[in-house]
């Protein structure tokens, strides 16, 4: 056997098995469970912070005009489609009169029959009164009995009695006859305010109850966004902020506004706070009513205090802290929080120093006896 | 003295080695399968811890939220909340279904998280590898890095689009699915609401029965189909406890007071790896046998072929008189070295191959040390029958033929 070959052979046999433990010796300490945890650190700043509420709502109108009739009746005639502009007064529906008219004429003649009965009883009372004179005179000469006199008298009365009667039936079939114009004018459905139609629900011919509405309309003007904030994140919300606002329609487009209102009542399923944010400048066209949107409300900045991004906040067992860097050695700071953006940032009100290095992301939970391996990004992580 | 296994594997050591390394991908795979089990066991296991709850409080008498499905009111939390003993409480919905990006969808478990203090509001991602947790109440995502998804991608669940803002890792259900975690109010509407389709058909059928549609009631029809548009119902409630109660008695006396069913995190853990997981993870355990078998025989023969090999050279040291226990040892000595060869590059590609695989493979020590005592043994079994044959081999052998 040649030795320089056994020796050859000796050393790639060496190499080998030392590479396979060395691999080996690599891939128990780097993996499972005595890996080290890669995690990235950031240092703590001191910034001013813009809270935000974010909410979410519809569009809606403030006022909403349902126009139908006050009793029960059939409809005649629409003049409008959805999406009419209407001006004020004029008419939007009609209801079938049915009977109505015949009603009314039959009013009128009850009038002119009262005004005859009138000036019947006029000239019942004129004559009445003549005769009466005329027997008081003849009475005053002894031409004639006292009864008859007496008689003449009563029949001027009741005569008299008669005319103010007949007055008092002329009134009544007056105030019957506007009574019955009324009701009629009531048939025509009139447009309260300028605005535009948003619902026609109902076609002519079909019968409505009492207060159906028939059709309805809008003050365009008047458009504005309900909207619904989780309470828990609500601190700060005040009328009179500044609000963004974005429509599922128009995703890329901002629209500013304001809280004009925040409803003293709120939801107490839902757990929510509703507010009320007006357009500073309506959105052209205009959106349609019920349309989703999107509403960030930016609060008062607050001044600079130490920062941290929420994905810092760990818990460990029922305390909320960070991992901080103490000595080059884990240590776990409990914090107190203060307020937050919507970017994830979040104020420090006790327990972290300016300077202060922490774990933000971590490959995994860490505990005080984890090993660590400093990072700039979480492999993986970055497109 | 010189070692005769050492010369004897130096004079084939080429042979030698890649017979390891074969034996080695063998016993990989054997240890990437007890990964897989672990890995399975561990699913269940970070789907609790992550969840951070000391109690789960379900619909009565279900298994849910994660064996069985379970439905209860969203105002429950807050009678649970006023009982002694209770630090946190909060609702969580759990619902595993394809979710959208561009072309492709993912099978991931979509958790709906209740917004609350940071930190400590039970169901919450416990740590983040990238991004921030979610600040809105709506249209936000936080997905498992498992899902492909990156920042700022947008996803679709049913109708509506959510930004993904932050990513974590091994957030998984107790299947291995990636989690994504979004607002509560959205999941339970993705957990509840129809399609649209659904809902128009639902329209039309309300409006077509006459008990709802009355001609003279004519505001019913709108209560009653808003009335079926609302949703206010998770899939349980996550409670986290005060400090010196004991998990057992709160459990007991919400089971008691607000006739709910309740689960401590050893019971839930018993519902998930005894209950959920148990059928495939005895089917692992079983593959798991058969693989050991297996490559115990594969060890076994591949031991006796190479002593077979060398047969004529052992029976000529019989002949210079070498004693049986030296051949034994030889025999022995080198089916202990093929068994750490293999051990070594089995370990090592198990533990290079685990990340490829599309659920979690767990490699935990011990069973790497079990696994190493078992090769051993095996091949100390394997070369017992090889040395048999070596001490029975005739010196004449040597010889002749």
């Amino acid at each position: 056997m040649n030795p320089t070959s056994l020796k050859g052979r000796t050393l790639t046999l060496l190499a080998v098995i030392i590479s396979l433990l060395v691999l080996f010796i690599y891939v128990a300490l780097r993996s499972g469970p005595l890996a080290p945890v890669a995690v990235t650190l950031t240092t703590i700043e001191s910034k001013p912070l813009t809270p935000s509420i974010f909410g979410i709502g519809t569009v809606a109108s403030r006022f909403t005009y349902k126009l139908g009739p006050i009793i029960t009746g059939r409809v005649l005639r629409i003049y409008v489609n959805v999406g009419d502009p209407v001006k004020a007064g004029r008419v939007l529906a009609e209801m079938d009169p049915v009977d109505l008219d015949a009603r009314i004429l039959s009013q009128q003649a009850t009038l002119k029959r009262a005004d005859a009965t009138l000036k019947e009883a006029k000239i019942r009372q004129t004559y009445a009164r003549t005769q009466m004179q005329r027997y008081e005179a003849l009475f005053d000469v002894h031409s004639t009995s006292e009864e008859i006199a007496t008689t003449k008298r009563q029949d001027f009365l009741i005569a008299d009695t008669s005319l103010a009667a007949a007055h008092e039936d002329v009134a009544r079939a007056h105030t019957d006859l506007d009574a019955l114009l009324a009701q009629r004018n009531s048939l025509r459905l009139i447009a309260p305010v300028d605005g535009i139609v948003t619902l026609r629900d109902i076609d002519p011919g079909t019968t409505v109850v009492a207060g159906q509405s028939v059709v309805e309309m809008i003050d365009p003007k008047s458009i504005w966004i309900n909207v619904r904030f989780d309470q828990i994140a609500t601190q700060g919300l005040t009328q009179g902020l500044l609000a963004q606002i974005v429509l599922r329609s128009q995703k890329d487009h901002l629209f500013q506004g304001h809280v004009v209102r925040l409803e003293p009542k709120a939801d107490s399923v839902t757990e929510e706070l509703l507010a009320k944010i007006t357009f500073d400048a309506l959105p052209k066209p205009l959106p349609p009513l019920g349309e989703l949107a999107e509403v960030t409300v930016d609060l008062p900045p607050l001044p600079a205090r130490p920062i941290l991004p929420n994905a810092a906040v760990r818990k460990n067992g029922q305390t909320v802290g960070v991992w901080e860097i103490i000595n080059e050695k884990l240590h776990f700071t409990p914090i107190k929080l203060g307020s937050s953006d919507l970017n994830g940032s979040v104020q420090v009100l006790e327990g972290l120093n300016e300077g202060s290095r922490i774990v933000v992301y971590s490959e995994k939970a860490l505990s005080s006896k984890s090993r660590i391996r400093i990072v700039d990004k979480i492999a993986g992580t970055v497109k | 003295m010189i070692s005769l296994a050492g010369r004897d594997i130096l004079h084939t050591w080429g042979k030698f080695v890649f017979t390891g390394v074969g034996l080695g991908l063998l016993i990989g795979v054997t240890l990437v399968m007890a990964g897989v089990y672990r890995g399975m066991v561990d699913d269940a296991k970070v789907l609790l811890d992550n969840s951070g709850a000391d109690l789960w409080v379900v619909q009565k008498d279900t298994l849910g939220p994660y064996a069985e499905s379970s439905s209860i009111n969203d105002d429950l939390y807050r009678s649970i909340l006023s009982l002694p003993g209770v630090h946190h409480a909060a609702n969580i919905t759990y619902l595993t279904m394809q979710v959208h990006k561009d072309e492709q969808d993912v099978r991931t478990m979509v958790v709906g998280v209740t917004a609350g203090n940071l930190g400590m509001t039970p169901g919450w991602p416990t740590y983040l590898v990238a991004g921030r947790q979610l600040t809105r109440g709506h249209y936000e995502a936080v997905a498992d890095i498992a899902t492909g998804f990156k920042l700022g991608d947008v996803l679709k669940i049913r109708r509506n689009h959510y930004t993904v803002v932050g990513l974590t890792k091994r957030m998984v259900s107790s299947s291995g699915d990636p989690m994504v975690f979004i607002p509560l109010k959205d999941a339970q509407e993705a957990q509840f609401l129809k399609d649209n389709d659904a809902i128009w058909q639902g329209r039309y059928r309300t409006e077509a029965n006459p008990a709802f549609n009355r001609p003279n009631v004519p505001d019913l029809l709108d209560a009653i189909i808003a009335s079926q548009s609302t949703n206010s119902y998770v899939n349980a409630v996550l409670v986290t406890l005060k400090e010196g109660y004991s998990a057992a008695d709160v459990a007991q006396s919400i089971q008691r007071w607000k006739r709910l069913t309740v689960y401590t995190r050893a019971q839930m853990e018993g519902i998930l790896v005894g209950k959920l997981i148990a059928t495939s993870a005895k089917q692992i355990g079983m593959f798991l046998v058969i693989l050991a078998i297996v490559s115990a025989a594969i060890v076994a023969f591949i031991i006796y072929t190479l002593t077979m090999d060398k047969i004529r050279e052992i029976a000529v040291l019989k002949l210079i008189g070498t004693r049986n226990r030296t051949i034994a040892s030889m025999i022995m000595q080198q089916a202990v070295a093929l068994g750490v060869i293999g051990f070594v590059v089995g370990k090592i590609t198990a533990t290079f191959s685990a990340p490829f695989f599309p659920k979690y493979v767990l490699l935990v020590p011990q069973d790497t040390i079990v696994g190493f005592i078992c090769v051993i043994l095996i091949c100390i079994i394997a070369s017992l029958v090889a040395i048999r044959m070596a001490i029975k081999v005739d010196p004449a052998e040597a010889i002749g033929g």
